[in-house]
């Protein structure tokens, strides 16, 4: 049989943001797989040398939008740590909260993209209707349902009464309950189990060869988990286990988010019943004396690592991002090529992949073999030039 | 007044009209019954009527690398071979033009939509469209034959290859229908990939090849082709209700189509049922298990249909 090419985006049904996946085709069977980045980059890092340090909290949150507390909260650890501010102990309580709570919005999203990839869309109409609980909690406590704001520099910005506590607590209630559910379902359903075993294999060596990280690498057999191997916020005072699955797929991945949305539940009932009392945020000057700071954060879908470079101004000399999804998308390659046609998507959609986070931009000269570097005014000018071309001029803006 | 009541029944009931306007409500019901099950609201009834004027009214774009005639005239070749199957299968009274071995006929225009869904995939030429093609032959072979099977039993036990002689047949003899238990749920089963429905909606998987073998159709053609998907399922529904729930079971007349509506609502309930219980399958899987288990299935009712005949002499 013939090799057909088959383009997987960057506009495709199975995607959620553009990004490109080019797939050689023998028959069903996938031969060989390339994935290209570069359709979303949003300059993130660059605006943010333009900001001051307040400003930034609300641009880095929205580097992505599931996980917007993971990249403020490992943000403002840089800008804390080069600041040297004491924040309280209730702040960090509440910022260890909102992550949690987040990645039970985020694993229950997961559930979803993942059975509506192979086609279930009941659980899929089921694991978005029980995601709502949780977004009404972050709703009741931050005021918004994903870009939550709640951090601030020296601590955070809303305190949380004892109704709000007992309201949150009742909802868990509900979601603990669906969440045995959902566990019987993804473990025990033929079409569910035909779909995810054996699937996108991604052995433990070859985890660990290609960096990869959060549930990917976990259900790898990679016990990696910042919040266990360098506790941050509140997690060494917290009881949990680090959850691993040994069948290195897709299912593998799967039972690894279920049951950690178990773990979370447990962690946000102990967080909630153990809340310190005392102030809920401290001062910090605007300007921070010059230094590097470089933290990492259990976001969830994986690492999150932000390093930040303060040069004594009130605004940053330099921040980078180094997203969940840049460490897992190197495995996906791997794990689609020698698969089925049917299985691309749910590969790609199991290492939850947030591409707009991930994205970087270089320029590429094939006849020289190597990337070139280009200056504002010169990009500035190709953008120009490229609208011109379309009709559109921009020269005088 | 020899031409007008034959011509009646051709355009108006139980024909082209009427096919389409059950066809499309049954498409509504369908949807609205998932919708239910998945705790959705779901469409308002008149949406599947008001996504096909709205198809109608759209610009029609042929690919270049199209066969520009072929690529035109398969959506009416689909909706014409069902329309055709109609006439063998009876409705509300016997069939419209009934033969002996018309029960083969069926099937075998119902095949045809079939094979327009894959010469449409493959004159289509672009990539999606290709692999769409692929799986919609590689998927005939898979329920064909449990179909066939399926059916065949049924068709041995009343002694006759005539649609509307074994729906009689089952009429006057009640007590065997649930003897065809395996049979039916086999058919059903077979039915669904016929349909391309999930789980079997393999060779238009959006998630995987956009839209298989329709992805370069646009405006009046695809709207044609979605309303003779949906005029097959009435068919479907049809040929099921004759061959094992004994057709119009001996009424006549108005409680007759109220037989046949109930009847069909009920295999469309199931074949919802079907649809939102399950995760799509691979298209490997799919022929692993039709081999595997459906035909079997569909073989031991052939048996058992054998057996009971030469019981009852």
């Amino acid at each position: 049989m013939s090799k057909i090419t088959i383009p997987l985006g960057p506009q495709h049904p199975a995607l959620k943001e553009p990004e490109n996946f080019m797939l050689v085709l023998e028959g069903e069977q996938i031969s060989g797989a390339t994935v290209n980045l570069g359709y979303n980059h949003r300059g993130m890092e660059k605006a943010a040398e333009e900001r001051t340090y307040i400003q930034n909290l609300y641009l880095i949150e929205r580097v992505c939008g599931i996980c917007s507390h993971s990249h403020t909260t490992c943000y403002i650890t840089n800008v804390e740590e080069i600041a040297k501010a004491e924040t309280p102990k209730r702040a960090l309580a509440i910022r260890a909260l909102f992550g949690e709570l987040e990645r039970v919005h985020s694993h229950l999203l997961w559930l979803g993209v993942a059975a509506y990839e192979m086609g279930f869309e009941t659980l899929f109409m089921y694991t978005w209707r029980d995601r709502e609980q949780v977004l009404d909690c972050l709703e009741m406590l931050s005021g918004n349902r994903v870009h939550y704001s709640i951090n601030t520099i020296g601590g955070v910005r809303r305190d949380i009464s004892a109704e709000q506590k007992a309201e949150v607590l009742k909802r868990i209630a509900y979601l603990e309950e669906r969440t045995k559910y959902y566990v019987k379902i993804g473990t025990e359903e033929s079409t569910i189990l035909a779909r995810t075993q054996n699937v996108g294999k991604l052995p433990y060596d070859v985890a660990i060869q290609r960096g990869a990280v959060g549930p990917t690498a976990r259900a790898s057999g990679v016990a990696r988990d910042v919040r266990k191997d360098e506790p941050y916020l509140i997690y060494n005072e917290l009881d949990f286990k680090v959850i691993t699955h040994d069948t290195c797929d897709v299912f593998g991945r799967l039972v690894v988010r279920v049951l950690e949305l178990v773990e979370s539940y447990k962690m946000i009932k102990q967080i909630l019943n153990g809340l310190p009392e005392g102030p809920i945020a401290v001062k910090v000057p605007m300007r921070l004396p010059a230094g590097e700071a470089v933290n990492h954060y259990e976001a969830p879908r994986g690492e999150d690592i932000h390093y930040l470079k303060a040069n004594g101004t009130d605004k940053p000399d330099r921040v980078k991002v180094r997203a969940p999804t840049m460490a897992n998308l190197q495995s996906v390659a791997y794990m689609m090529e020698g698969g089925w046609l049917a299985d691309a998507p749910l590969v790609i959609a199991a290492i939850d992949p947030c591409m707009s986070c991930t994205d970087r931009a270089a320029v590429w000269d094939p006849k020289k073999g190597k990337t070139t570097v280009y200056g504002w005014e010169e990009l500035r000018k190709m953008g120009i030039e490229h609208y011109k071309r379309r009709g559109v001029d921009f020269s005088r803006l | 007044m020899e031409i007008t009541l034959p011509l009646f029944y051709l355009i108006i009931f139980p024909g082209f009209l009427f096919l389409a306007v059950y066809g499309l409500w049954l498409q509504w019901l369908d949807r609205k019954l998932c919708a239910v099950m998945q705790n959705r609201v779901g469409p308002p009834w008149v949406q599947p009527y008001a996504d096909f004027v709205k198809l109608l009214a759209k610009e029609v774009i042929v690919p270049d690398a199209a066969e520009s005639g072929m690529f035109r005239v398969l959506p009416f070749f689909a909706m014409a071979a069902v329309m055709t199957a109609l006439l063998c299968i009876p409705v509300t009274g016997a069939a419209l033009f009934p033969f002996q071995g018309d029960m083969v006929a069926v099937i075998y225009l119902l095949t045809i939509p079939t094979v327009t869904f894959f010469l449409a995939g493959w004159s289509s030429t672009s990539p999606y469209s290709t692999v769409g093609a692929m799986r919609v032959l590689t998927q005939l072979f898979a329920y064909e034959v449990p179909l066939m099977l399926a059916l065949i039993g049924p068709a041995i036990l009343a002694g006759t290859w005539r649609l509307s002689g074994i729906a009689e047949f089952f009429s006057a003899h009640p007590a065997l229908m649930p003897a065809q238990a395996i049979g039916f749920f086999a058919a059903l089963i077979a039915l669904q990939g016929k349909l391309e429905r999930l789980p079997f909606d393999i060779p238009h998987a959006k998630n995987e090849i956009v839209g298989g073998q329709f992805t370069e159709y646009s405006g009046r053609l695809l709207g044609f082709f979605n309303l003779a998907v949906d005029m097959e399922l009435v068919v479907g529904a049809a040929l099921l209700n004759a061959v094992f729930l004994g057709g119009q079971n001996g009424f006549t007349g108005a409680a007759a189509a109220a037989v046949f509506l109930a009847k069909t609502i009920a295999i469309t309930f199931l074949l919802a049922l079907l649809k939102s219980l399950m995760a799509r399958i691979r298209i490997e899987q799919m022929i692993n298990f039709c081999w595997k288990y459906l035909a079997p299935a569909a073989m031991a009712q052939v048996a058992l249909d054998i057996y009971l005949k030469y019981r009852l002499g």
